[in-house]
């Protein structure tokens, strides 16, 4: 088993630093979910302020690329080791959306 | 467990290939199921041959014309030249890696199943009302005037089978990704594994765009939505994008396996390793990315703009670049080389030129102002017949003469092999060249017959003969397996004597479990490496050991036949009464299935070690 | 390590989920899964803005007049949170704490239905008040199939977590069921994705205009 646990041959000495650890990560967890709610909420409300379409749209657009980023890399632990074959699909199935939303806004004509 | 060795009833191997989750036997039943539909599209290619042979002819209607023209598309696409690949694929790949099985055994099976039943499901089109008649692509201006049933076959139908291939491509890319023997890194891969890799990748990209346009168009032909219907706000073009977002990848999905066949047989019978194999992998890899980037050349006429038709010429163009680099491997492959020439190696050499006129042609279509005059006129028939044909079903006819021996443990015969080839590339030439030329003499595409004295009568017939020389080699193809199997002379690890990869270094057929101890791979052409310094195989990279099994299933079956059902139901739920029950019960047993599969526990088995050991005394006889 | 063997917490390792093979595996097929639904997302997406406000006539109700931000904004909170106490979840399975993690599972699942619930209320709402279906328009039917696709994976997301939790309720976590539990959270977490760009694109950019 190649996993790639610390390990100190003493499995209660372990088992506490683990559990620390993922505390830790834990906590940057609900880091994470506090800004994701800061940034949803300033979403609705640059929308409900009535502000020029202009800045409001990429405005939200950004708030929402960040809150996706978020959870990819924490929520889903992207930002761990290992998932480099995922981040390579992700992004690439991205592209391909990125390209067909890109189309349908500009070459589907009327 | 070791029911593996014993000679079986007819029953117990129908149920055996019912159940199986082995990739080998799944490649098995990929062979049969596509090479059958292989045949139905073949035939129905025969009669539009026939229909065109001479002019003001009345072999078929016209309404028949457009369901046969449509359905040879379909098929030959969708349920032959892929599920061919997908045979050769779930064959070979994993014995090329060293890997004992592939990463999904269950989702493997379904994906055969789902397939296998969605084929199904639009080819009773033909018994059930007639078939679909808006041609393969389908377009939704078209597909929703037509009345009847047929494009409703056509929609459920390639919505289970795609569903199959995606499950299809996801596994093997986890196969290639987790599953390597050691020491076999990635730029150690042979090709086919890497065409195996990039087709699959784009058909996980591919596939949900085709997914979701076939569900619009379901939509709006049976549950009254909107989408292309213009006097509701819909519009059409929306189905030709997502309809070209899928389908030019789609393109690339064949071609590339056959890359990766000829790839593997060019070497083999030069004796020689491939030219450039990293500009290989390289120029696989654009060709994938890139193939994302074109799908407008589909579209040049539907008035896009000249920025949009100047953007994906260029980006068209752009591809004939990786191509080329292939090709010039391929030949500097052979450049030197103490070639053999088999039958596959038949194939290879004459996939080259007929492969480039078709690059040629597509290098000619590209160009957004010629492809005005070139649109939906045959020359565009003749162009994708040079590629498909010219690519991928000659790949697919080299393949089957040179995987057999591993597949069956027998070989085909080479002289009987030889006559298929002749006739099949003579007859092709004749069939398509000629294509060309009456495209540009004006001749439509997708028309059902032309008149005396239009300049088209010979070019046709021409044609039309060509037609039935392929067909003849399909009969002498028939004839050779018929032959070979009954015959049934066993042949060794490596029956053309100068195998390179992995997969040569096991028996023909290999044992269920492929490799007793996985090999340790030292480099690119591991077999070659080893017998360059005298060594009979490979070197084991482990002590032999348990291995791990997974058991067969039934569920893939029923889980596929629950889609079948519910696809009756959701069709004919307007016509009838019974329509929205049949759904509900298709549905339940769909999803009755996958959670009965979810619930109970399926931990595989192990073959003992004592096993392994009593097969190797066996062994040693056969 | 056999999946199937009884764990202790002392044996119970960093990343349960992906010990075996088949684990290793199942992560990594999953993920890819996640890349291809990306792409049929972003068709969905892609027809939605191409057909949003195409309607048949001037009395057909438009993105600006449907949409209303408490409830869209109300709908958004729910399903973050569920994101959250999914990840609490999965915190307390790499601690090997079962009951604990069945819990927020189980808080997840209750919010899920909430989510659920809201957006069946607001379905009814527009079609009984605006006369917006999937049938009156070409916008309808966009936006219907768009949000009714995210429905359906919330829906499908509930049903499969709850099976997890209800056929390992009574033996606890092993090395078979982690990754089971660590995919679903996965495809949860999906979910959530999705609707950060639904609320943005189609409720904001709609009250936009």
């Amino acid at each position: 088993m190649e996993n790639n646990q610390t390990n100190t041959g003493n499995a209660t000495v372990d088992i506490a630093y683990r559990r620390k650890k993922n505390a830790e990560e834990m906590r940057h967890q609900v880091i994470t979910f506090t800004l994701m709610i800061f940034l949803t909420i300033i979403a609705f409300v640059a929308v409900g302020a009535g502000m020029s379409g202009w800045f409001t749209v990429p405005f939200i657009l950004l708030l929402a690329a960040v809150q996706v980023v978020f959870q990819l890399y924490y929520f889903m632990h992207m930002s761990h080791k290992g998932h480099e074959a995922p981040a390579l699909f992700l992004y690439s199935g991205l592209l391909v959306g990125l390209i067909t939303v890109l189309a349908f806004v500009t070459i589907v004509w009327w | 467990m070791s029911t593996y060795a014993q000679k079986k009833g007819f029953g117990a191997t129908v149920w055996d290939y019912l159940t199986t989750v082995d990739h080998k036997k799944i490649a098995v039943l990929y062979l049969i199921a596509g090479g059958f539909f292989f045949v139905v599209g073949g035939l129905e290619a025969m009669f539009i041959r026939i229909q065109l042979a001479v002019p003001n002819s009345d072999f078929v209607s016209a309404g028949m014309y457009n369901q046969i023209l449509t359905m040879h598309g379909t098929t030959m696409i969708f349920l032959a030249a892929m599920p061919l690949l997908f045979g050769f694929m779930n064959a070979i790949m994993p014995l090329q890696i060293g890997a004992r099985d592939v990463a999904f055994p269950f989702i493997n099976a379904l994906g055969f199943w789902l397939f296998f039943f969605g084929g199904v499901f639009l080819n009773l089109s033909w018994f059930l009302g007639g078939a679909p008649d808006a041609g393969w692509t389908s377009y939704a201006s078209l597909s929703l005037a037509s009345e009847g049933h047929g494009i409703d076959f056509y929609l459920l139908g390639l919505q289970i089978s795609g569903a199959g291939t995606l499950m299809g491509g996801i596994n093997f890319l986890v196969t290639i990704i987790n599953m390597r023997a050691p020491g076999m890194t990635y730029m150690r891969m042979p090709l086919f594994t890497w065409t195996t890799f990039v087709a699959s990748a784009l058909i996980l990209f591919a596939f949900p765009p085709l997914t979701v346009g076939i569900f619009l168009l379901m939509f709006d032909r049976l549950f009254g939505s909107n989408f292309f219907v213009t006097a509701a706000g819909g519009n059409t073009i929306i189905w030709e994008h997502l309809f070209w977002i899928f389908g030019h990848p789609e393109v690339y999905i064949l071609v590339l396996p056959a890359f990766g066949i000829f790839s593997e047989i060019i070497p083999v019978f030069s004796r020689k390793r491939l030219f450039g194999y990293s500009s290989m992998v390289f120029a696989t890899v654009l060709i994938g990315f890139l193939g994302f980037m074109v799908w407008a050349h589909h579209m040049f006429t539907v008035g896009l703009g000249p920025i949009a038709n100047a953007i994906f010429a260029v980006a068209t163009m752009a591809i004939a670049v990786p191509t080329g680099i292939k090709i010039f491997n391929w030949l500097f492959t052979m450049w030197g080389g103490s070639i053999k020439f088999t039958t596959p190696m038949y194939y290879a050499v004459a996939f080259i030129p007929s492969f480039l006129m078709g690059g040629v042609t597509g290098v000619m279509l590209a160009s957004a102002a010629a492809d005005y005059q070139y649109h939906d006129t045959y020359f565009v028939v003749a162009h994708f017949h040079y590629v498909i044909v010219g690519g991928v079903v000659f790949a697919i006819l080299a393949g089957t003469a040179f995987y057999w021996p591993k597949m069956f443990g027998t070989m085909l015969n080479e002289t009987l092999g030889k006559i298929t080839f002749w006739l099949f590339f003579i007859g092709f030439h004749l069939t398509f060249f000629i294509q060309h030329f009456l495209g540009l003499w004006g001749m439509p595409r997708r028309i059902f017959t032309f008149l005396e004295g239009q300049g088209l009568e010979t070019g046709n017939f021409v044609s039309t003969v060509g037609a039935f020389f392929m067909a003849a080699a399909t009969v002498v193809l028939v004839i050779n397996i018929i032959i070979t199997t009954v015959k049934n002379e066993k042949v060794g690890n490596d029956p053309w004597g100068d195998g390179r990869t992995l997969e040569w270094a096991i028996p023909s057929p290999p044992p269920f479990y492929n490799f007793k101890q996985l090999p340790l791979v030292r480099g690119l052409d591991p077999l070659w490496i080893e017998k360059m310094e005298g060594k009979k195989g490979m070197t084991p990279a482990e002590p032999l050991g348990d291995i791990h099994m997974p058991n067969a299933s039934f569920i893939p079956f029923v889980i596929s036949f629950g889609l079948f059902v519910a696809a009756f139901g959701a069709m004919y739920r307007l016509d009838y009464g019974w329509g929205l029950p049949v759904l509900i019960i298709g549905l339940l047993i769909t999803f009755g299935s996958m959670f009965l599969r979810s619930v109970k526990d399926d931990h595989g088995f192990h073959i003992h070690k004592e096993e392994l050991i009593d097969e190797d005394d066996k062994g040693v006889k056969a | 390590m056999h999946a199937e063997e009884k764990m202790t917490l002392e044996k119970w390792p960093a990343s349960p989920e992906k010990q075996t093979l088949e684990a290793k595996n199942k992560f990594l097929g999953f993920w890819l899964f996640l890349g291809g639904e990306t792409v049929l997302f972003a068709s969905l997406f892609a027809t939605y803005l191409a057909l949003k406000d195409k309607v048949p006539g001037p009395d057909h109700a438009l993105a600006k007049d449907l949409f209303e931000i408490p409830l869209a904004f109300l709908m958004t909170m729910i399903l973050l949170t569920s994101s959250l106490t999914s990840v609490y979840a999965m915190y307390h399975m790499k601690n090997f704490e079962f009951k604990k993690m069945q819990l927020w599972l189980g808080i997840t699942v209750i919010l899920g239905f909430g989510f659920l619930a809201l957006e069946i209320y607001e379905f009814y709402h527009y079609v009984h008040h605006y006369g917006h279906t999937f049938t009156s328009s070409a916008f309808g039917s966009a936006f219907y199939t768009l949000v009714g696709f995210h429905g359906a994976h919330v829906a499908f997301g509930l049903a499969w977590i709850i099976t997890l939790m209800v056929r390992n309720a009574k033996r606890g976590l092993s090395l078979y069921n982690a990754p089971k539990f660590y995919v679903a959270s996965l495809y949860w977490h999906f979910i959530d994705v999705v609707w950060v760009f639904i609320f943005s694109v189609v409720y904001l950019m709609g009250m936009v205009g």
